[in-house]
């Protein structure tokens, strides 16, 4: 066994005992604190949990290995997946925190009706599968780098790891174990940028002294072959730049793994301090990332170029056995660099293995390695148990117990039908992540585009406009849907790499926001207004406290109308 | 701002001042989020980046930096604004010994 194996086993059975032992102690058994915790988190522990559910294996194992690649283009995730927060704060997680309700579909099954709810519930199932494949990948690449399985055997560990683990804790403990895996995950990424940034610039904090290998890291990239690393544009036209980016920001936005969040916290009030405390944690990691990318770059443009293959460094051997780093048998010295095996370049890096193999590029030591390994497991672990959270609850409380049994489900019956679920999942999650459709990343971004073109519209329509209806709701979010699945199907499969407009399927979101958007618009307007007591009860999401102090009563409550309407919860 | 006097006024009016005034300040923040990400980092990225401050191109500067930190900010501006909005109004949420939630 050597140093870094040694190291990563360290690692990683010591932060999965933690994992396990704070999903133990904070088990539940009541549906309240299985599905929000019971509205208990602080804000602050709330924020990281956020952030750690939000930053999958995609941010820390993939993103700065595709900043790397595609340069000011990688900005796309950058922006996309960090500006989608200021939308939720400032026009979702409140006004759902003061609706009150578990999920996201059940805050569309009041607002609008049952049939919205289907879809709605149909659609985080769809995204949340999307997404879960991307997370599968990732852990499964650390598997398979640091205890030697094959890719496939990776993904199944990671599997079986995040299935025991997401059934042992409900919201509450997948919430306090976020809270941890957020801590190990920004260590575990920061420690080494902050040591890759010394020992390049003589500086320590990437942010700031990146900037000060970009001119060389230009001039060694046109040198290679590759484009300019500052130059926009480059991997995509600005138009499809200015629409990925848009998806991915209105994605986030409308994600429902994310936006469940916000109902764990105590107050209106919190619900927007969490969202700002989130993206601080987020922005840690984000404005990391591009330092990361820059400083990778420039190692192995600067240490593996013009090298001979005979005298490459060691890391180069330790990944080609993962199939995810592959020097051309053909060639004496490395003269050209690609991410992409079908360009054939002397030697091909996968974007996956970049922050991954970072330590070691860099000459750091095993320890550092084997941390970096549990973070990327951390990232990945977190993620796919809120999603496998979704999903259960998708598929058992608005699913199965509201449609198939109206209401008539045991406890035990409901919670069988979530295990059941969540046991499909992740077989379906398996087969997609040793199948892959394209990078993690690119796989998550499909998610985002989904994600865009459904809820988004739907959930700000049903806030700010009283005056849309269920039937407005209901085609908008599947014509939107439609609409963007189609066309994603159509790019990547039918006839692969057409485009219209030169938009990318990742960019389709933002068009199927706006059909969305417009049919609902149309829809209602040309049918009848909501009834008035639910115009009354949207009036008053807008409105934090229950009553107004020192004058009239601001209505009645939220919480209370929707039950008695519904025959409770 | 706390000692603000209650606006005395019919029962939805303040409702709508209140909204309105909600509905101004996301706007105003909205057209900074814009301003800062698809504007500068997208819009016109390539005129800005011929200005170069602390070795970075001031295009790719706030494509992968700046607009990162606006997000931040935005949202904590907000938050604080909002605290005091809702308390102007007597909207805020306070728990049984009055401590804000």
């Amino acid at each position: 066994m050597s140093a870094i194996q040694f190291w990563t086993t360290i690692f990683i059975v010591l932060s999965f005992s933690v994992y396990i032992y704070i999903a133990w102690r904070s088990r539940v058994k009541e549906t309240a604190g299985f599905y929000v915790a019971g509205q208990g988190i602080p804000t602050v522990a709330n924020g990281a949990a956020v952030a750690a559910d939000w930053m999958s294996a995609a941010s820390f194992i993939s993103m700065a290995g595709l900043i790397a690649f595609l340069g000011y283009d990688g900005a796309i995730y950058l922006m996309g997946w960090t500006g989608g927060y200021v939308l939720l704060a400032l026009l979702l997680a409140p006004y759902l925190r003061k609706w009150g309700k578990f999920t996201v579909p059940e805050f569309v099954g009041d607002r609008y009706s049952e049939l919205v709810r289907t879809i709605a519930a149909g659609a985080a199932i769809l995204i949340s599968f999307t997404y879960v494949v991307g997370q599968m990948r990732g852990g499964g690449i650390v598997f398979s780098r640091f205890l030697n399985l094959p890719v496939a055997g990776g993904v199944a560990v990671a599997a079986a790891i995040i299935f025991t683990y997401a059934v042992l804790g409900g919201m509450k403990g997948i919430t306090w174990t976020q809270v941890a895996q957020y801590t190990v995950l920004i260590v575990a990424y920061l420690i080494p940028a902050f040591a890759i940034a010394q020992t390049i610039t003589g500086f320590p904090i990437p942010q700031i002294s990146f900037g000060s290998v970009l001119a060389e890291l230009n001039a060694l990239s046109i040198e290679f072959g590759l484009d300019s690393y500052t130059q926009p544009f480059t991997a995509r036209p600005q138009i499809d730049v200015f629409l990925v980016t848009m998806s991915l920001m209105i994605g986030t936005a409308g994600l429902p793994h994310v936006i469940i969040r916000f109902y764990t916290t105590k107050s209106v009030r919190g619900a927007r301090y969490s969202a700002f405390w989130a993206l601080l944690f987020i922005a840690l990691l984000y404005s990391t990332a591009p330092a990361v990318g820059a400083f990778a770059k420039f190692n192995i443009l600067d240490g593996v170029g013009g090298t001979a293959v005979t005298e490459l460094p060691e890391w180069v051997d330790s990944w080609e056995a993962t199939g995810l780093v592959i020097v051309n048998p053909e060639v004496e010295t490395i003269e050209s660099i690609s991410n992409n095996p079908a360009d054939e370049a002397d030697l091909t890096v996968d974007n996956d293995i970049l922050v991954l193999a970072n330590p070691e590029i860099a000459g750091l030591p095993a320890p550092v390695v084997g941390l970096v390994a549990a973070g990327g497991m951390a990232a990945a672990m977190s993620t796919a148990a809120g999603l496998l959270l979704v999903i259960s609850s998708s598929a058992s409380h608005d699913f199965y117990f509201r449609r198939v049994k109206k209401g008539h489900a045991s406890e035990s019956e409901k919670l069988l039908v979530g295990r059941l679920a969540m046991a499909g999942a992740v077989v379906i999650a398996v087969i997609g992540g040793i199948n892959p459709p394209a990078f993690v990343a690119q796989v998550v971004a499909f998610a985002f585009g989904l994600g865009a073109a459904s809820f988004f519209p739907t959930l700000v329509l049903g806030i700010f406009w009283k005056r849309c209806n269920a039937k407005g709701a209901a085609a908008g979010m599947s014509v939107g849907l439609l609409f963007t699945a189609t066309y994603m199907i159509w790019s990547l499969y039918i006839s692969p790499g057409s485009t219209v407009f030169n938009i990318s399927p990742e960019g389709i979101g933002t068009i199927g926001a706006l059909v969305n958007f417009a049919v609902a618009i149309i829809v209602s307007k040309s049918t009848e207004p909501p009834p008035e007591d639910l115009m009354e009860l949207v009036e008053n999401m807008r409105y934090p406290a229950v009553a107004r102090r020192g004058g009239a009563p601001a209505g009645p409550t939220v919480d209370q109308a929707p039950e008695s309407e519904l025959g409770g919860a | 701002m706390s000692e603000s006097k209650q606006p005395v006024a019919p029962d939805d009016e303040w409702r709508e001042q209140y909204w309105k005034r909600n509905l101004r300040l996301m706007v105003g923040l909205l057209v900074v989020w814009f301003a800062a990400s698809f504007g500068a980092g997208i819009l016109f990225v390539e005129r800005l980046n011929e200005i170069v401050i602390g070795d970075f191109p001031l295009g790719f500067w706030f494509a992968q930096q700046g607009s990162i930190y606006t997000f931040v900010v935005l949202i904590l501006v907000y938050a604080l604004r909002m605290d005091r909005l809702d308390e102007e109004f007597g909207v805020d949420e306070r728990d049984a010994e009055g401590k804000r939630l």
